[in-house]
């Protein structure tokens, strides 16, 4: 028997550069901002562990995307909506951190709040200046939220184009209602004006240093559990539900629990993201369950490549790079260059980069060929 | 249920009893007050003009569609019209769809390996790990269906008739005792649908099997009872012979 004796890491080429990679960034990203001067060529500048670190936080949130979309087939349109609740949880926290040194103050309760005339913290802020409480609410909010959402949207048989749209309903109430300022949540500022973590000042480089690489190992560990995931038999029973559902069912696997299993750990690691992304950025508002973001997210996955998990993150990096690039010097083009790289994506390279990455490599196999026939082919059809 | 019912369903041997059904969709009768009993081992063919209910009989039977009225048993005492597709798949009902449905984009074995019988409990999936004997079983099935060469190749890849075959090896390790095998041979070549017509006799003995389709000659080659379905309930049911030379049948087939 030579079938499923390799490693469910060791036989995976591509995942072992990007743990590779995420390794070498995790320690030389830190030791290149703290321990070199800036008049060194290589040192890297503050602002890039931060930059760095939200690549990061998005390429977790796109791996937790392609989880449920290239394996299990549910596109998620309302993503946005776990990172951001995972965000919030370590905004409340962070927010208790602050304490009395806030612009009034008063060390029971946040800025915001005492501006709202609150007089007393509202019930369901109780336990977040427990660090280990907030912790535990980046993962169980998440992930209670689409656990119910999935029992019944998966045991409805709520599928395809429906089950996107009403994810993308999910995060755009979770929007409005965050807006609101009686829900306690900063309302349209959010939460903001971060001091420390931990005791440790968020501004200092060295506390910076130390969540870009926490950023680096969660995402290690979430590819690592992904792939513990999809190598396995619960992953080719994602793979089969995608494909074919029904076969699915009439050998009778109960598809709705395993589209449960898959949509629940990816809406905890979804969390977990957002909770890196907050004390790096300073920031979290309403504006991250916004719709656009979660399309974004499909884009990222898509460029990179589906199915793969390592794809995702690549993808959500190149792209938001090109973002970072693109926003400052042709800032009113972005948007039409997001739209065309993703219809250029659907056209070309319908299994991202790292599906057109064999292709190159491999000029035997007259991949290359075949793709610029397709291309050519694809100008004919336009001709005519 | 009548005493006399629970007769006929404690009857010796009959593993599935369809007693009655009825169902309609939007007003139309897809099927009237059908009746069907398949005995263990037995090879059953159902044939029937298009629209006559074949589908929709083997959707009952496999909690796809629940019926308006009428009684489906299992074994016994089993009431499938009470459990979901998942359930009665693993009470031991297999089936093939009309068209073949395999995982594409997994390999032959991986195929197999998927319909083995078995837990099918998340948690039991996500730390499966395959026994010997187990890869044995679908090396063994592999040969069964031919498809030993095909192994590794994506399922994707085979030809029409390959997957048909497939998906029979896929039902088939799920050990099932009712197998319910829809339009097996359409898309086969001639020599093809008589290895499956072997194929389906030698599996039927050990499973029961119930096999929907419209090619007379493979029906034939079957060698077993047929039911005539027509406008969802039994026209006749007989040898293939008694039913060609059936009146009712004949008009039903020719007379319009």
């Amino acid at each position: 028997m030579t079938h499923g004796k390799s490693h469910f890491l060791l036989g995976d080429r591509g995942g072992l550069v990007l743990l590779a990679s995420l390794a070498v960034l995790a320690v030389g990203v830190p030791a290149l901002n703290l321990g070199l001067g800036p008049e060194s060529a290589l040192h890297v500048p503050d602002y890039m562990v931060g930059l760095l670190g939200k690549y990061l936080c998005f390429a977790l949130l796109a791996l937790a995307l392609d989880l449920v979309w290239g394996y299990a087939g549910i596109l998620s349109l309302g993503h946005g909506a776990f990172f951001a609740l995972g965000g919030y949880a370590m905004g409340m926290h962070l927010m208790r951190e602050i304490g009395d040194r806030g612009v009034y103050g008063n060390p029971d309760l946040p800025d915001f709040m005492v501006f709202l005339n609150w007089q007393e913290l509202p019930w369901y802020w109780h336990g977040f200046d427990n660090f280990g409480f907030a912790m535990l609410m980046v993962v169980l909010v998440p992930g209670v939220l689409a656990f119910v959402f999935g029992w019944f949207a998966f045991r409805s048989r709520v599928t395809g184009v429906y089950l996107s749209i009403i994810t993308q309903a999910m995060t755009f109430a979770l929007m409005l209602a965050f807006f609101r300022n009686d829900m306690g949540f900063g309302g349209n500022n959010g939460l903001t004006d971060f001091k420390d973590i931990l005791g440790h000042d968020l501004q200092d480089p060295a506390t910076r240093a130390v969540l870009f690489s926490l950023s680096a190992a969660a995402v290690g560990a979430a590819f690592v559990i992904g792939r513990f995931i999809t190598a396995s038999r619960l992953g080719r029973v994602l793979v089969a539900i995608r494909d074919a559902e029904g076969r699915a069912r009439f050998l009778g696997y109960r598809v709705e629990y395993y589209k449960l299993f898959a949509w629940t750990v990816s809406a905890m690691m979804a969390g977990v993201a957002g909770a890196l992304y907050v004390p790096q950025v300073g920031i979290i508002n309403p504006g991250e369950f916004a719709p656009p973001g979660s399309i974004e997210i499909v884009i990222w996955v898509a460029v990179g490549g589906r199915g793969t998990l390592y794809g995702a993150v690549l993808g959500a990096v190149l792209v938001n790079y090109a973002k970072t690039y693109f926003t400052g010097a042709l800032p009113e083009l972005w948007l039409f260059m997001l739209g065309g790289l993703f219809i250029a994506t659907t056209l070309f390279l319908p299994k991202g980069i790292v599906g057109a990455l064999p292709m190159m490599t491999d000029p035997e196999r007259g991949q290359w060929r075949k793709a610029l026939a397709v291309f050519r082919n694809v100008g004919k059809r336009k001709a005519s | 249920m009548t005493p006399i019912e629970r007769d006929k369903i404690e009857a010796k041997d009959t593993v599935l009893y369809v007693d009655g059904v009825s169902v309609s969709f939007d007003g139309f009768k897809a099927l009237n007050n059908l009746s069907l009993y398949v005995v263990a081992g037995e090879l059953r063919a159902i044939i029937g003009p298009n629209g006559a209910g074949k589908t929709t009989m083997m959707d009952v039977v496999t909690g796809k569609t629940r019926p308006d009225e009428g009684l489906v048993f299992f074994q016994g005492d089993i009431d499938l019209t009470k459990l979901d597709e998942a359930r009665i798949a693993n009470l031991g009902i297999g089936r093939k769809f009309q068209k073949p449905t395999v995982f594409e984009t997994q390999t032959v074995f991986e195929n197999l390996e998927l319909s083995l019988a078995g837990r099918r409990g998340v948690l039991e999936s996500l730390f499966f790990k395959l026994s010997a004997e187990q890869g044995d079983r679908i090396d063994e099935m592999l040969d069964r269906i031919a498809l030993a060469a095909q192994r590794d190749h994506l399922a994707g890849s085979l030809s029409h008739g390959q997957k048909q075959w497939l998906e029979i090896g896929m039902l088939l390790m799920q050990e099932p005792d009712v197998l319910l095998v829809d339009e097996p041979v359409a898309g086969m070549t001639d020599a093809e649908t008589e290895q499956t017509a072997a194929l389906l006799r030698e599996i039927a003995g050990a499973h029961s099997v119930v096999v929907v389709e419209h090619d007379m000659e493979f029906v034939r080659a079957l060698e077993c009872r047929v039911t005539v379905l027509h406008e969802g309930s039994v026209l006749a049911e007989g040898s293939l012979e008694a039913v060609q030379n059936d009146q009712r049948v004949i008009e039903v087939y020719l007379g319009r």
